[in-house]
């Protein structure tokens, strides 16, 4: 019963190693550097990276900058509630916010072109999470966190908030439009 | 030097146990059990209102219970058990006495106080903000504070643990080195260390926030603090069940380590590498750098994982050596066929060993994956991998360990012993399948944390794929057979303690008997085949190798067909 004895060899870390384990830590260094390797590489050869530029904001300075945007680009309302559907041109940059407890405004973007989506939350933390694709971001109150995008296919996208944010988190829920 | 106490020696398994240590190891066993009966007791409420169709509590009260669930299941039941096993790994691994058991009784006390000043907050209704917390959310301070005199009783508990290997060095109870059992526990215990200082660090200031002494925390800071603390959690459990796994492993079998030199050096590798992991929760995360993403969330070049997969060997190639050298030698498998598979100390093991490497290994590495974890952050995949690490991993090996003890320590015949025979099969796959296909839910979009998938009466509604629904049908399915087995572990465990019949305590001495020096024995390399000591496994481990090969790249394929990100 030696893993509860202490080890009748002194030294334990000159005990010889047998065929199976020394086989097997080669094998699994390998893939552990073969997994290293991909995420590096993906940075370099991929095209799905998560952005880090981030600023500092405020949801002041936050909401100032949506506003003019949906002032300037806004196509149509929406729902009761008349949520504003923004289209700015490709290349630009679009903002959404997360409150308590929805997503504004929405987006309505083209297929194949490339913009600076900026998000932030506006309260607590809240989840940008874009459906069907299954694209997942974090949401930070204070922090302003710019995803460059290039939507690949047009249909209609749901933003679910899948940050818990309070009792009425289960009914916040966006869209984006890709044309 | 010598404080007036008493050693007993077990007459069925030959362990010398303190009577101080024996009692904390007893009321420390006894309260995480107490607090799995109430964390199971949530866990029928959380699945039963995730589970569409049913949706039975209201939408405040479910937040409330998965709080609470959360809370008292990762934290309370886990740490508790934690601690009686590190008392187990000094005192009687050692035969040594334990160390200041008057601090020990206040680590207890301030865990059991903690913990039940938690969990009034969250009943009481107004913190229902998950384990995590985050600001600026706000629970009532005692939810914190509760949780801050649990941390401090913990973080004594491992002084006392510390203070007992001295003990035992001092007084000359064992030759040579710390078994390797105790060694892990040792590995688990500077994890804990770690982990409670985090959690220190950031609930205090939070905590003084929600008495309006402190203006406000950074959200930011908090969750990357926060992690150190919540993630690093669950890198004390794998520590701790791993050198239970070794513990089982030489129970059962009378199995040696292979090699004292790799387990040794894995668990080594835990202590530098496994706390980097707390980044997988940041990966999603503004902010932080892509450089500090990649070198943490891959533990720094997986070295982590390495360790993982090298106790994943070692452990079933130990059990084979033992096997093949009782003559168990026919074919690759003969030795596992005829493993004890009635012992539920055993199965359960076993059973907890496939799931965490083939569920919770492959799902954990490959959310972890910087770029992979955009693809799940968030999604109820998360609450898959880490019931997949935390329920299959620790909670069953913990249950394995507890029919050992019902017996050894709780000096008890275990009532219903076919009852537990059947119940680490039930729990253990039962809790497969709701892993399982939690993970396919949370493939397919469906959010963690949500009372509601449908968005029932919203304009922007999204209608979530057939599949979706069908899997946190069987999400609902699979986890009420896995509540309904755990109730029937709780039956036999306390059953055993009320009504078990009473067993021989062994002959008490005053004094303690050192552990005899044992003689050095040639390494077990003359079994197997091809200078192969354990061929079995090693073919076990190459179907894992495959497994995590093919589903690691299946999701970069995946990822591969999104929008273009950067």
């Amino acid at each position: 019963m030696s893993a509860i004895l202490p080890p009748a060899e002194r030294l334990w870390y000159k005990h010889p190693i047998d065929r199976v384990e020394g086989t097997w830590i080669v094998i699994a260094l390998t893939w552990c550097l073969i997994m290293f390797a991909m995420m590096v590489g993906w940075h370099i050869w991929g095209s799905q990276n998560l952005s880090t530029e981030t600023y500092r904001t405020t949801p002041d300075k936050f909401m100032a900058k949506t506003q003019a945007m949906v002032d300037k680009y806004t196509v149509r309302t929406e729902t009761d509630e008349k949520i504003p559907v923004v289209a700015p041109p490709a290349g630009s940059d679009v903002y959404m916010l997360a409150r308590l407890w929805s997503f504004y405004p929405i987006l309505e973007l083209e297929k194949g072109k490339t913009y600076k989506l900026h998000l932030t939350a506006m309260d607590y933390n809240h989840g940008f999470s874009l459906q069907p694709a299954n694209i997942n971001i974090q949401m930070v109150p204070g922090f302003e966190h710019v995803v460059t995008v290039t939507p690949n296919q047009s249909g209609t996208y749901s933003v679910v908030c899948n940050e818990y944010c309070g009792i009425g988190h289960h009914k916040m829920v966006g869209r984006i439009y890709i044309k | 030097m010598t404080t007036a106490t008493s050693y007993r020696t077990c007459p069925r398994s030959g362990l010398q146990f303190e009577r101080q240590a024996e009692l904390l190891m007893k009321a420390n066993a006894f309260f995480a059990v107490v607090w799995l009966l109430i964390g199971g007791l949530l866990a029928i409420g959380v699945v039963l209102t995730r589970w569409p169709a049913v949706r039975w509590l209201e939408a405040d009260t479910f937040y409330m219970v998965l709080t609470a669930h959360g809370i008292d299941m990762l934290i309370f039941w886990i740490i508790f058990f934690e601690v009686a096993i590190l008392y187990f790994c000094s005192s009687t691994l050692l035969r040594c006495r334990i160390a200041t058991p008057k601090i020990a009784w206040l680590a207890f006390a301030l865990m059991l106080i903690g913990s039940v000043v938690t969990n009034v907050a969250v009943f009481r209704g107004a913190s229902s903000v998950m384990m995590t917390s985050y600001v600026p959310m706000m629970a009532e301070p005692n939810f914190y504070l509760g949780l801050i005199l649990f941390a401090v009783g913990a973080l004594i508990a491992c002084f006392v643990f510390f203070g007992t290997l001295v003990v035992a060095k001092r007084e000359k109870t064992y030759q040579g080195s710390v078994p390797l059992v105790t060694f892990g526990a040792i590995t688990a215990a500077i994890i804990a260390v770690f982990t409670i200082v985090s959690g220190a660090i950031i609930l205090i200031p939070t905590w003084l926030m929600s008495l309006g002494v402190v203006k406000s925390v950074d959200p930011l800071v908090y969750r990357t603090i926060w992690w150190a603390f919540g993630h690093s959690s669950q890198q004390i459990n794998v520590a701790a069940h791993i050198s239970v796994w070794y513990l089982v492993a030489a129970i059962a079998f009378g199995a040696k380590p292979m090699s004292e030199r790799v387990s040794r050096t894995a668990f080594l590798l835990y202590i530098l590498f496994l706390q980097l992991a707390s980044a997988h929760h940041l990966l999603a995360d503004p902010g932080l750098s892509t450089g500090w993403k990649v070198v943490n969330t891959s533990y720094f070049m997986y070295f982590a994982v390495l360790a993982s997969m090298l106790h994943g060997l070692t452990i079933p190639g130990a059990m084979e050596v033992a096997q093949r050298q009782k003559g168990f030698t026919k074919g690759l498998f003969e030795w596992l066929r005829k493993a004890p598979w009635s012992n539920p100390t055993f199965s359960g093991v076993f059973i907890s060993i496939i799931g965490f490497g083939f569920l919770g290994g492959i799902s954990g590495v490959m959310m972890g994956t910087e770029q992979l974890n955009m693809i799940i952050h968030n999604t109820i995949y998360v609450p898959g991998h880490f019931h997949a690490t935390v329920v299959v991993g620790t909670t069953l090996t913990f249950m394995a360990l507890t029919y050992y003890l019902i017996p050894v320590l709780f000096k008890r015949e275990m009532i219903a012993p076919k009852l537990a025979q059947w119940q680490p099969y039930l729990f253990g796959f039962s809790m497969y399948f709701f892993c399982l296909v939690m993970m396919g839910a949370g493939t397919l979009g469906v959010s963690r944390r949500h009372w509601d998938m449908a968005f029932s009466g919203h304009a922007l509604a999204y209608e979530w794929p057939g599949a979706a629904y069908l899997m946190m049908a069987l999400v609902g399915l699979g986890g009420m057979v896995a509540i309904v087995s755990g109730a029937a572990y709780i039956y036999i465990t306390v059953g055993s303690l009320l009504w078990g019949r009473k067993l021989e305590p062994g002959a008490s001495s005053p004094k303690f008997t050192p552990i005899p020096r044992a003689a050095p024995s040639a390494v077990a390399q003359t079994y197997g085949s091809m200078g192969f000591a354990a061929p079995g496994t090693f073919v076990l481990a190459m179907v894992f190798l495959v497994a995590f090969v093919l589903y690691y790249f299946i999701n970069w394929k995946y990822l591969s067909t999104l929008w273009g990100l950067s």
